[in-house]
C-alpha cells in the first residue's frame, strides 16, 4: 500500500501536465485553423541543402 | 503606379485601397517595431493557395511572418513598421491573384464568439481531466478498497472534483440562475441541482467516512453536458463567421466632393445630408440622394426586385443600395444614416420581429415538464422513505440519488449532437444555419414564399432571342457592349465568349445613359441600346423580357431579347416542395409580365407582382396570422422586413447585407435545391432528435424506480449515465447517413465557397 503514496501523486502530476499542455495549445492558437493544419503537413517547403 | 487587377468569374475587381486615417483601424502592434494586419482573402480556400501566399509574401522586404488561416480564409501578416506599407501587401496579393480586404475582428463580433468558445473548451478540458482522474480513483473503490484507503481515495476525489465542478459548472449555474430569476425553468435547472447535490452529498459522506461517494457522477455529467454545449456553440460560430465574412466584403465608402472641387474618401457612416458625392459607374450608392449632374441607369433590383434598370437624370431621386450602371453621376445626399429608405426598412423589420412570438427550443419546451416531474419524484421518494420508517439520512440519500440519475445528461446531448451533425452536413452542401432554433423551425414550415429576382432567378440576364443571329452581328454588338457595365451589355459579352467568338474592335465608343452605346466600325455607325435609340418603333405587348436593339449603319435593326435565367433546379425544387406537402407562393416587386413568366415556368399557382416591402410584410403577416408557418426565401433589401416576419427565412449568399443578416439560413449554392435540401435534412434532424428524447426518457423510466428503491450505487449510476449518452450520440450520427446531397447542388465546389459568390455582390 505504500506504493500509493507516490503512485497517486505521479498519476495526478501527469494528468495536470496533460491539462496544462492542452490549455497552452488552445491559447497559442493551434485550434484556430484545423483545416489548414491538416494540409500544412503535406506542404513541400523543405529548403534544399546549400 | 497602376494597380493590378484580379479576375473572378470573368468580372473585374478593383483592389481595395487603404485610405489615410482609416488604415489605423486594421493595424495593431505586434512587438517592438512590428505591426500586425489581417486580411480577408476569399480565394484562399485551397491548400495550394496557402503555400502560394505564404512563400510569395514572405519573400517581401520587411515582412516577418505570413500565416494563412484556411478555415477562416484570412491572412495574418506581421511586418516591420516603416519598411513596407500595408497597401503594398494588398497590391502584392492582388498581383498574384488574390483579392484582399483588411479585416477588423471587432467589427463582426467574431472575437466574442471566439472568447465564449475558448471558455467552453477550457471548461471541457478541466471537466475531462477531473472525470478521468476521479473515475480512476472510483474504480479502485469499486474493486474493493476499504477503510482508510477508501477514505483517502474519497478525499482525493473530493479535492479534484469540487474545484472542477466550481470551474466547469459555471455555464450551467449562470444560465439556471438567470432562468429562475425570470421565473422560468430550463434544462440547466435540474442539471445544476443534480451536479451540486451530488457533490455536496458526496462531500458529506466522505467526511462521515461512509461507503458511497458520487464525485465521479458529478464530473462525468459535466463533461458530457459541456461537450453538448460546445457542439451547439460550434455550429453557431461556424455559420456566423462565414456570414460575417460576406458582410465585411461589401464596400462601405463613398467619394466625397468638397465645395472647392477636391475629392476625398469618406466612410458611408460619416455622410450627412447636404454633402455631395461622386458615384462612378459600377458602384453602389451609399446613401439616398438627388442627382445633381450626369445621367445613368440604376439597377434597383436589390431594392424593388425590378429586373430592368431605370434611367435617372438630374433631379431624379436615388436610394442607397442601387447600383449605378452606365455613367458617373454626382449626387446630393438628402438623407444618410438614420433617414434613408434603408433605415425605414430596418424600422419595419424590427417591428416585424417584435410582433413574432418568441420561439422556444424543443429542449426547453421539454424542460418545462421534465423539471417539475423529477423534482416531484425526488420529493415523493423522500416522504416515501420517511413514511416507511427509515431514518432521515437514508431518505435523503435516496432522494438525491433520484436527482442524480434523472440529471438530463442524455437530454442535454440529445438535441445538440443531432443538430451539429445535421448542420455540418448542410454546411458541406453550402447551406449555413445560424443556430439550432432555425433548424428546428425549418422542420415545421408548411408554406414557402419565394422572391423572384435573385432568389429563384440568378438576377443575371441571358440572351434568349433571336436564336439565329449571324456571328458577325453578335461579335460586333459584343465589341460595343464590352465598354459598358449595363447588365444586358454584359450578357451579350458573356454570350459571345461562351460561343468562343472574338468581339470585333469598335472605335469611338460613347455611352449615352438612358439610351445606349454608339461607336464606329469600318466607317459605319453602330448603335446598341433602347428601341428609340436605334430608331425602332415600340412593340405594343410586354412579354416580360428585357430588350436591346442593335443597328449597324442603315441595315435592318436586330432586337436582342434577354431573360433573367432561373437558378438551376428551380423547377425541380418547387415540384419537390409541393410533393412534400408545402404550399409555394411567389412574391415579387417586379412587373407582372416578368413575374407571370417565372410563375408559369415553375408551375407556381399563387404569384403576386409589384409588391412593395410593406405589401410583402403584410402578405407574410396575414399568412402567419392564419396559423401558417412561413418560410420566406428572399435576397433583396425589399425582402428584409418579410424575412424578419416569416416563421423562419432563407437568403442566397448573393443577397444584400441586410437580407443576409435578417435571414436565419444562408445558402451558398447557385442551385435552388438548397431550399428543399435544407427542409428535408431539418425534418430528419427533428425526427432523430425526438427519437433521442424517447431514448433518454426511456432510460429514466428504467433507472428512476431503481433510484427510488435506493438501489443505485455510484457504480450503477456511472454505467447507466455513460451508456445512455453513448446511445444518444450514436443515434445522432445517423443524420449524417442517408443519401448525400445531389451533385448539382454543390456544383463545382467553387460556388459553395462563401467569398466567391459574395464577391460578385461586393463589386
Amino acid at each position: 500500500m505504500t506504493g500509493l503514496l507516490y503512485l497517486i501523486p505521479v498519476a495526478l502530476f501527469m494528468g495536470v501536465v496533460g491539462l496544462g499542455a492542452f490549455i497552452w495549445s488552445l491559447k497559442s492558437g493551434q485550434y484556430d485553423d484545423l483545416e489548414g493544419a491538416s494540409w500544412r503537413i503535406l506542404q513541400d517547403d523543405d529548403k534544399p541543402k546549400p | 503606379m497602376t494597380l493590378p487587377c484580379c479576375t473572378i468569374d470573368g468580372d473585374y475587381f478593383q483592389p481595395f485601397t487603404l485610405e489615410g486615417g482609416d488604415a489605423e483601424r486594421w493595424i495593431s502592434p505586434a512587438g517592438p517595431g512590428l505591426k500586425r494586419i489581417e486580411f480577408i482573402v476569399p480565394q484562399a480556400n485551397r491548400p495550394d493557395a496557402m503555400g502560394h501566399i505564404e512563400t510569395d509574401l514572405g519573400a517581401l522586404e520587411g515582412v516577418t511572418s505570413v500565416r494563412v488561416n484556411l478555415t477562416g480564409r484570412r491572412v495574418t501578416i506581421i511586418y516591420i513598421e516603416g519598411q513596407i506599407e500595408p497597401q503594398a501587401l494588398i497590391d502584392r496579393l492582388g498581383a498574384i491573384g488574390f483579392m484582399a480586404r483588411p479585416f477588423d475582428p471587432r467589427e463582426t463580433g467574431l472575437t466574442k464568439d471566439d472568447r465564449t468558445g475558448g471558455k467552453l473548451l477550457r471548461a471541457l478540458a478541466v471537466a475531462g481531466f477531473a472525470a478521468g482522474n476521479v473515475m480512476l480513483l472510483s474504480v479502485s473503490v469499486w474493486s474493493g478498497a476499504e477503510d482508510a484507503t477508501r477514505d483517502l481515495f474519497h478525499w482525493l476525489s473530493a479535492m479534484i472534483a469540487l474545484p472542477a465542478v466550481a470551474y466547469a459548472g459555471r455555464p450551467f449555474f449562470y444560465s439556471a440562475v438567470n432562468a429562475l430569476r425570470l421565473g422560468r425553468v430550463n434544462m440547466d435547472v435540474p442539471i445544476s441541482l443534480g451536479v451540486l447535490l451530488a457533490s455536496f452529498m458526496s462531500l458529506f459522506e466522505t467526511i462521515r467516512g461512509a461507503e458511497h461517494a458520487y464525485f465521479d457522477a458529478s464530473v462525468t455529467l459535466l463533461f458530457f453536458l459541456l461537450a453538448g454545449r460546445y457542439l451547439d456553440h460550434l455550429m453557431r460560430a461556424r455559420a456566423r463567421s462565414a456570414i460575417a465574412q460576406l458582410i465585411s466584403l461589401s464596400s462601405d465608402g463613398a467619394t466625397l466632393v468638397e465645395a472647392d472641387g477636391t475629392r476625398r474618401y469618406a466612410a458611408a457612416r460619416d455622410l450627412k445630408a447636404g454633402m455631395t458625392i461622386a458615384v462612378a459607374a459600377g458602384d453602389r450608392l451609399p446613401a439616398d440622394g438627388r442627382i445633381l449632374d450626369g445621367m445613368s441607369d440604376m439597377d434597383r433590383s436589390l431594392l424593388t426586385g425590378e429586373s430592368a434598370p431605370e434611367t435617372v437624370r438630374p433631379g431624379s431621386l436615388v436610394h442607397a443600395g442601387e447600383l449605378n450602371l452606365t455613367g458617373p453621376v454626382t449626387v446630393e445626399v438628402t438623407a444618410a444614416g438614420n433617414d434613408t429608405f434603408l433605415s425605414e426598412l430596418v424600422r419595419l423589420m424590427s417591428s416585424a420581429e417584435q410582433g413574432q412570438s418568441k420561439y422556444i427550443r424543443i429542449a426547453d419546451r421539454l424542460a418545462r415538464f421534465y423539471s417539475p416531474a423529477v423534482h416531484t419524484l425526488a420529493a415523493t421518494t423522500l416522504t416515501g422513505w420517511l413514511l416507511l420508517g427509515n431514518g432521515w439520512h437514508d431518505a435523503l440519500m435516496a432522494a438525491v440519488a433520484v436527482l442524480i440519475i434523472t440529471c438530463p445528461c442524455a437530454l442535454g446531448l440529445a438535441v445538440p449532437a443531432v443538430q451539429v451533425v445535421a448542420s455540418g452536413r448542410l454546411f458541406r452542401s453550402g447551406v449555413m444555419i445560424k443556430d439550432g432554433a432555425a433548424l428546428e423551425k425549418l422542420a415545421g414550415v408548411d408554406t414557402v414564399i419565394f422572391d423572384k429576382t435573385g432568389t429563384l432567378t440568378k438576377g443575371e440576364p441571358q440572351l434568349v432571342s433571336p436564336v439565329m443571329v449571324s456571328t458577325d452581328t453578335l461579335a460586333l454588338a459584343a465589341g460595343l457592349a464590352q465598354a459598358s457595365k449595363h447588365p444586358l451589355s454584359r450578357a451579350i459579352v458573356r454570350e459571345v465568349m461562351s460561343r468562343g467568338l472574338q468581339p470585333v474592335t469598335v472605335s469611338d465608343i460613347a455611352e449615352h445613359p438612358g439610351l445606349g452605346l454608339s461607336g464606329t466600325c469600318n466607317g459605319e455607325v453602330v448603335k446598341l441600346g433602347s428601341r428609340a435609340w436605334c430608331g425602332v418603333e415600340e412593340s405594343g405587348e410586354d412579354q416580360g423580357l428585357l430588350e436591346f436593339a442593335f443597328r449597324r449603319g442603315a441595315r435592318a435593326p436586330v432586337i436582342f431579347q434577354f431573360e433573367d435565367q432561373l437558378r438551376p433546379d428551380a423547377a425541380e425544387t418547387v415540384a419537390k416542395l409541393v410533393t412534400m406537402g408545402l404550399e409555394v407562393h411567389l412574391l415579387s416587386g417586379d412587373r407582372a409580365a416578368a413575374v407571370n413568366r417565372v410563375a408559369n415556368a415553375l408551375d407556381i399557382k399563387r404569384a403576386v407582382s409589384r409588391a412593395s416591402p410593406q405589401v410583402k410584410l403584410a402578405y407574410v403577416d396575414a399568412l402567419s396570422k392564419a396559423g401558417r408557418k412561413v418560410l420566406m426565401v428572399g435576397d433583396g433589401i425589399n425582402d428584409a422586413p418579410a424575412l424578419a416576419a416569416g416563421y423562419t427565412s432563407m437568403a442566397p449568399a448573393t443577397a444584400s447585407d441586410i437580407g443576409r443578416t435578417a435571414a436565419e439560413t444562408v445558402f451558398m449554392t447557385e442551385s435552388a435545391s438548397a431550399v428543399s435540401e435544407a427542409i428535408v435534412v431539418s425534418r430528419r434532424t427533428q425526427r432523430i432528435a425526438k427519437e433521442n428524447f424517447v431514448l433518454a426518457v426511456g432510460y429514466n423510466v428504467f433507472a428512476v424506480p431503481l433510484a427510488m428503491a435506493g438501489l443505485v450505487s455510484p457504480l450503477v449510476a456511472a454505467i447507466a449515465m455513460s451508456t445512455s449518452s453513448i446511445i444518444v450520440i450514436a443515434n445522432a450520427l445517423r443524420v449524417g447517413l442517408g443519401k448525400t446531397a445531389p451533385r448539382s447542388s454543390a456544383k463545382s465546389g467553387h460556388d459553395s465557397q462563401p467569398g466567391r459568390t459574395g464577391l460578385r455582390n461586393a463589386a
